[in-house]
């Protein structure tokens, strides 16, 4: 990545301008993410709306950055880094814009199970440690970013694989609970359907990673499994 | 996307320098310059890429003082361009070139494409009148002209003017196409038909095309060479020069950024 000045003084403006839309938009997610994951905790539901609406707000947010990045291609026709910069933000904001979607679909299942009163009993702890793991990988997929450090984004692709695993293992404990005691089964396909999101978040910081590697090497490493991140 | 074909040598410049007098302009320029494909010479002002574009037809002759080390190997039969037994008549007969001002001789329409085949020795009053329309239908340009054929060319536009001496370039049937920065003077219409013109020509001349406009680069070549300061910085596929090159150099060129 080039990190030396344009000629055009207003262009380096618009493109700082993009990078810090991006990491304000990224700043709000993870936000969302964390309120949802603290919700589900502590059974505090009354972050459920704030979380929700905080969403339209991400939305707009997406919107005015794709719309930035339009711009900046027609007045500017960025070539190599720049171009990669701009395409990779788009792709970038997409992702945010759908971890943001699965914090409000935590936020609503947690409202769900607790409104009906039940609390989420042994299944607490691991899906806990689940959403913590992918809220970190948010957080540096979101400094990768920001420092345009290719490393950061490896160690975060690298994550992903945990993290699914944990998924799978919650899944598998939670089907034996279902089939033990079948009055569980409201609850726990709300719990699946958080760690399902939780899992997703941390799909999307994935790809967030890989975008930064584009940004950086102009390496797609989209689909390549573990070759890519070599 | 990958180019998947593997493209033909048409010249190879080899370890090229080039003197004007004392002053050295261009230092060990190793390019190949690949068949039917389009070429574009990128830099900044002074780089040198003008001055390489035209030791390819031995332009530099004409001055004296100046003076080529290193060969301009041409294909398919291993001529040296720069050999002093080459001819330079010889070379600009298998060599177009065209300007960056469009400068069409003060005669008509049809005198200018024919001037280089009367050169050649062709006076066939038929083989003329076919050969110009033929050179003035692949410039794209007979359907405006042929009404009017014996009026003065610099009564044309300049796009068309432009377009004419391509035709004329055209008309000794060359192998290899010289652009210097063709279409600089050029408004975006006029400038849009010749890139669409040298999309349709590369499919039966080789070209090599000087620009500043580095979105024309982009559209237009196949490959592009940056050059800077008289040395070939970074040469490679078009697509790759423009999304990933692999030189810092040649990114903060086509980003427009201070080196």
């Amino acid at each position: 990545m080039n990190e030396s000045q344009h000629l055009s003084s207003q262009f380096d403006e618009d493109l700082g301008r993009l990078r810090t839309h991006v990491l304000q938009m990224g700043g709000m997610v993870e936000t969302q993410i964390s309120s949802a994951v603290d919700a589900y905790a502590t059974g505090e539901i009354g972050s459920v709306k704030s979380i929700v609406d905080a969403d339209h707000k991400v939305n707009e947010l997406e919107k005015a950055i794709d719309d930035d990045c339009a711009h900046i291609i027609a007045k500017r026709q960025p070539a190599a880094s720049d171009l990669r910069l701009v395409l990779g933000i788009s792709k970038i904001v997409t992702d945010l814009e759908r971890a943001g979607d699965e914090a409000k679909k935590i936020a609503k299942g947690v409202r769900r199970i607790y409104e009906n009163g039940h609390v989420p009993s042994q299944f607490g702890i691991g899906v806990r440690h689940l959403a913590e793991a992918a809220l970190i990988m948010v957080r540096q997929a979101l400094d990768a970013f920001a420092r345009l450090d290719t490393e950061q984004a490896r160690s975060v692709i690298r994550a992903d694989s945990e993290v699914d695993t944990e998924f799978k293992s919650i899944i598998r404990q939670l089907i034996t609970h279902m089939m033990e005691d079948p009055r569980t089964i409201t609850t726990s396909i709300d719990i699946i359907t958080i760690a399902r999101a939780i899992e997703r978040i941390g799909d999307h910081a994935k790809n967030i990673s890989e975008q930064v590697i584009y940004v950086v090497e102009g390496r797609d490493i989209r689909h390549t499994g573990k070759e890519g991140i070599k | 996307m990958q180019i998947h074909d593997q493209p033909t040598l048409k010249a190879e410049a080899r370890n090229l320098n080039f003197y004007y007098g004392e002053k050295q302009a261009l230092s060990n320029i190793n390019m190949p310059i690949y068949d039917k494909k389009v070429t574009a010479l990128i830099g900044p002002s002074g780089c040198g890429k003008s001055t390489y574009l035209r030791s390819f037809n031995r332009m530099h002759d004409l001055y004296p003082g100046n003076r080529y080390e290193g060969e301009i190997r041409f294909f398919p039969d291993n001529t040296n361009l720069l050999a002093p037994e080459v001819d330079p008549i010889e070379v600009r007969m298998r060599i177009g070139m065209v300007f960056q001002k469009p400068n069409p001789f003060p005669k008509t329409i049809f005198e200018n494409v024919a001037y280089g085949l009367r050169v050649r020795g062709e006076n066939n009053k038929r083989a003329l009148d076919d050969k110009v329309e033929q050179a003035l239908r692949g410039a794209a340009i007979w359907d405006e002209v042929k009404d009017r054929l014996q009026d003065l060319a610099p009564n044309l536009s300049g796009g068309q003017q432009q377009r004419l001496c391509i035709a004329r370039a055209l008309a000794t049937d060359p192998e290899l196409l010289l652009f210097d920065e063709p279409t600089s003077a050029l408004d975006p219409i006029a400038t849009g038909a010749i890139e669409e013109l040298v999309h349709e020509l590369k499919k039966r001349v080789t070209i090599l095309i000087v620009t500043h406009n580095m979105q024309q680069a982009a559209r237009v070549s196949d490959y592009t060479a940056y050059m800077y300061l008289g040395e070939m910085i970074e040469f490679g596929k078009t697509d790759e020069i423009f999304i990933k090159p692999q030189d810092k150099r040649t990114e903060d060129y086509i980003t427009g950024r201070m080196g």
